[in-house]
């Protein structure tokens, strides 16, 4: 019997030695089961996705414009710029520009014809031109006020005619503001056509500037066509007004070329320009109305006086007498200095 | 008065869209009009998450303070809600949005905008609470009936939370304490100036 015992001895073992092998892996496995896995460590998470980059994008469903876009904290900048910075700066900018202009009239006051008035005029502007002026003007005035409403609005108007009231007024301004940019543009781009050539730098404009332009009674610096302060209004219209135009319309197409970074950088490049275009015009209002006299007529009526365009353009109107275009003066070989 | 909130816990989220689907259908949102989305981040890849996302109804809200009309008002439950009669469409809010939530019909020339639409914590508009008119500017009022938001109160995982902020937030607490981990309340810090710490 003893072989059999050996055996049964020997099955007894394995048995144990099995149950011993099951429990400790059971041991080891829940041990797996017991320490925690962390999904997290390999997943993205806020804080790191926002300090990579200013928005967390990812994929939608959706197909709606910039539905990827989960977050944007950015929009908090661009609020402190449309609350704070803009309204400040704006309001400083023009009202400086309007109090500087006090000044100017306060103390230089108008400038006089020095020689009088004659009985000659010389015409100075077709009736092309002036249209091609009035259609920019009235544009722009029409897209100044109705901007301004925008950004002060809410806190001149709102209060003093109500919500609703301000709500049907601000609807029409947008209508407004969005259909006018039209003609607006035409205008620019009439204005660049007629009178690009003229508004070409020349090298008396560095002396009409050295000479204080106009705004030093005593002196009349010659000037061409245009005078170089002209000249400076024109170009910085043109570019002002190719600014706002392109980011207009990227205002009034939203999300068709560009993204929300894309959108809030047009509307403070929109908002910036403009409140800088606003107090460059109202400079350029005032020179040709209460700052001059004999100045508005030109785009008034079409035609100035002998006298202003000699003080005011010499060597334009010796071009003018010479290709024979002022009537009561015989056409003569230009006398014009070499420049 | 409560202080509502919304809790998207990222690990739970599995991108089923129900929550899109359930605002849309409870509040007869027009097509192109999503006042909640669902955004996969590293699709595909290792870690991915999704996040639940419409208004947050933030605390010192950016679209009110940029809207040139003065259209938004904010209930007695934190709610950030607008009046559709007051908005002129101008886009401002969703400039100024951290989460992408303003929507607006397209109506008219150009890109011309209709009254924006969001996320109204299902809570309706200025008009009385379960009127006709209100459901038809604003849809469902389901808080004035007592009732949650329907995104997450249909949340399959609950990984989506409605209600008081401070409930909610002990509601994750006491989840990331039992599973050990958790990625945070997206969109809090940005929204409440508020980090849920465990």
């Amino acid at each position: 019997m003893a072989p059999l015992r050996a055996v049964r001895l020997i099955l007894c073992g394995l048995v144990a030695a099995c149950g011993l092998l099951v429990g400790v892996l059971a041991v080891s496995s829940h041990a797996q089961q017991g320490r925690i896995i962390d999904p997290d460590a390999s997943a993205v998470n806020e804080q790191m996705l926002l300090e990579q980059s200013p928005r967390i994008e990812g994929r939608t469903v959706l197909v709606s414009e910039g539905a990827g876009v989960l977050m944007q904290p950015a929009g908090r900048t661009w609020r402190h710029f449309h609350q704070v910075l803009l309204p400040w700066t704006g309001a400083i900018v023009i009202l400086g520009t309007i109090l500087g202009l006090g000044l100017a009239y306060a103390l230089i006051g108008r400038l006089r014809l020095t020689a009088g008035r004659s009985d000659t005029k010389v015409t100075r502007f077709t009736a092309f031109e002036r249209l091609a002026h009035w259609l920019t003007a009235t544009s722009f005035v029409l897209l100044a006020l109705t901007g301004l409403n925008i950004t002060f609005g809410k806190v001149l108007l709102l209060p003093l005619i109500g919500p609703e009231a301000f709500t049907t007024l601000s609807e029409i301004a947008k209508w407004v503001h969005n259909f006018v940019s039209f003609p607006f543009v035409l205008g620019l781009i009439l204005i660049a056509a007629l009178w690009m050539r003229d508004n070409i730098p020349r090298r008396v404009d560095i002396e009409w500037l050295k000479q204080g332009g106009g705004f030093v009674k005593s002196r009349h610096p010659v000037a061409g066509r245009f005078n170089a302060g002209e000249k400076l209004v024109f170009w910085l219209a043109l570019a002002a007004g190719a600014a706002v135009a392109v980011s207009g319309y990227l205002l009034m197409f939203p999300f068709y070329v560009t993204d929300i970074l894309g959108m809030q950088a047009a509307q403070v490049v929109h908002s910036v320009v403009a409140m800088l275009f606003i107090a460059l015009i109202i400079g350029h209002i005032y020179i040709g109305t209460l700052g001059t006299e004999g100045a508005f007529e030109a785009m008034g009526t079409g035609s100035v006086d002998l006298n202003w365009a000699r003080e005011h353009h010499a060597l334009w109107l010796q071009d003018e007498i010479a290709k024979g275009h002022v009537s009561g003066l015989p056409p003569r070989s230009s006398t014009r200095p070499a420049e | 008065m409560a202080r509502m909130k919304f809790l998207c816990d990222a690990e739970r989220c599995i991108e089923c869209n129900a929550c899109v689907t359930a605002c849309k259908n409870e509040h007869d949102v027009p097509w192109g009009i999503n006042r909640r989305r669902v955004v996969t981040i590293n699709d595909g890849k290792p870690g991915e998450r999704s996040v639940s996302m419409a208004c947050m109804h933030c605390t010192d809200p950016p679209c009110a303070a940029v809207c040139p009309v003065d259209c938004f008002y904010v209930t007695a439950d934190a709610v950030v809600l607008h009046s559709k009669d007051l908005c002129i469409g101008c886009g401002y809010c969703f400039y100024a949005c951290p989460f992408g939530a303003p929507q607006y019909p397209r109506v008219g020339n150009f890109g011309t905008r209709g009254k924006m639409d969001k996320c109204t914590y299902c809570a309706g508009g200025p008009e009385a609470d379960g009127t006709m008119a209100e459901f038809e500017k604003y849809g469902a009022n389901r808080l004035a009936e007592g009732k949650l938001p329907l995104c997450s109160e249909m949340c399959s995982t609950k990984s989506l939370l409605s209600g008081d902020g401070e409930i909610i937030a002990q509601i994750y607490k006491e989840r990331v304490v039992k599973r050990g981990y958790g990625s945070g309340a997206w969109g809090w810090m940005t929204a409440y100036r508020e980090q849920i710490t465990v």
